[in-house]
């Protein structure tokens, strides 16, 4: 347990999780009031991921209580408890275990003396979440991060497939007609996992999967419109191009429904029946237009 | 903003509810209302299925199948089995991820 300011037994008692941020917002949030902090030990995560996985939860919330002997340390019977943990803190359950009634606070730190003022109660604005442009722009590193990491993988696939010759693998073949592809496959990771989240409320549809292909595709045909990436193309890798990338960029955006706030787990599975079964589809038809495209080449076909 | 219609495992039980306004209180989408001292859902469709009005719900009126709307979490309870669950982080590097 901290103390902000000078808080004695009647100061209000703010209970959050050991998650960096968490922790400075509300310290820094509370700078002139006299208060405690009750810190539970999530192990470094936020309080809204640690609700989710039981480590702020109702049982640690009691043993804290007991440990800190907050009976001894204060003379009312109140915490305070950020919204978001009230998917882990069962307010009843720690009202008959502790007698410590529990009032869910804001969902913001900059809100709490607020509501602390208003005589706890949190109106609809401080309840809600919101989703805004600037959350978004900030999470898409989450998303391009762990992309970029199965990049190299892609890369080395496409200047297999494009060096690859009668004579062998040819490195000058792999250069030339695979670093349009390696671009066009940026693009598509791009379209997928920082376009689509920063566009999201302006993209048709509501569906992640669905809203990543739009973008995927307007940038495909961006690319081969304005290069000379299909110039030369014989009939399957045109179709591959456009079977491909705007699917590529649909995986990366259906991804991004673990950073929102909106999304649920039977919609995402609902979307999930049936793009995983697409995505696995399209692949086994890009592999075979992969093999007619380089036959057609070598003029086996 | 709005996910897929139609979808949430939301319910109340009306007859349940004894009309204490907690999960009007810890729903994050304003998914829930009081109407005539009782607890009403208002727009099913904002739901995101976390669970914070049932776990609050000391009569038992509301029940929803909980769970993280995470595209890589569902995927990893497909070939690992369990629940889905925020683990992508898992304990190495990267604790940013929920």
């Amino acid at each position: 347990m901290y103390a902000v300011g000078n808080p004695d037994a009647y100061s209000d008692v703010i209970v959050t999780a050991n998650y960096k941020y968490s922790f400075d917002a509300v310290r820094s949030e509370l700078k002139g009031l006299n208060l405690w902090i009750l810190v539970l030990d999530t192990k470094g995560i936020n309080v809204w991921c640690a609700a989710g996985k039981g480590t702020f939860g109702t049982d640690q919330l009691v043993k804290q209580i007991n440990i800190e002997r907050l009976k001894q340390v204060v003379n009312h019977k109140r915490v305070i408890v950020p919204q978001l943990g009230a998917v882990g803190v069962s307010g009843y359950k720690v009202s008959k275990a502790t007698g410590f009634k529990v009032h869910f606070g804001p969902v913001q730190a900059k809100d709490i003396s607020k509501f602390i003022e208003t005589g706890y109660k949190a109106g609809p604005e401080m309840r809600t979440i919101h989703f805004t442009l600037g959350d978004r722009l900030v999470l898409t590193p989450m998303e391009i991060n762990p992309a970029m990491r199965k990049f190299p993988l892609f890369a080395l696939i496409v200047l297999l497939i494009c060096g690859l010759q009668p004579q062998g693998i040819l490195f000058k073949d792999a250069l030339r007609g695979g670093l349009p592809f390696l671009a066009m496959g940026l693009a598509a990771i791009m379209s997928g996992a920082f376009l689509t989240p920063v566009l999201l409320p302006f993209i048709p549809f509501r569906s992640f999967a669905v809203k990543g292909w739009i973008v995927g595709m307007a940038t495909t045909l961006l690319v081969v419109r304005t290069t000379a990436i299909l110039d030369d193309a014989n009939a399957p890798l045109f179709a591959l191009t456009y079977i491909f990338f705007p699917l590529f960029s649909s995986y990366w955006a259906l991804q991004f429904t673990g950073s929102t706030t909106y999304t649920s787990m039977t919609g995402v599975s609902k979307e999930m029946k049936i793009a995983i079964p697409v995505y696995i589809g399209s692949l086994v038809v890009s592999v075979i237009l992969a093999i007619l495209y380089k036959m057609n080449q070598w003029g086996v076909l | 903003m709005k996910y897929l219609l139609d979808v949430s495992t939301l319910k109340l039980i009306s007859e349940r509810c004894k009309g204490c306004g907690t999960c009007v209180e810890v729903c994050p989408h304003e998914v829930l209302a009081m109407d005539n001292k009782k607890a009403s859902i208002i727009d099913r469709d904002k739901c995101m299925e976390c669970g914070a009005c049932m776990n609050n719900c000391s009569f038992g009126a509301l029940q929803v199948n909980k769970g993280v709307g995470c595209a890589a979490a569902i995927i990893n309870s497909m070939i690992y089995g369990g629940e889905p669950s925020c683990d992508c982080s898992g304990d190495s590097k990267s604790t940013n991820c929920c």
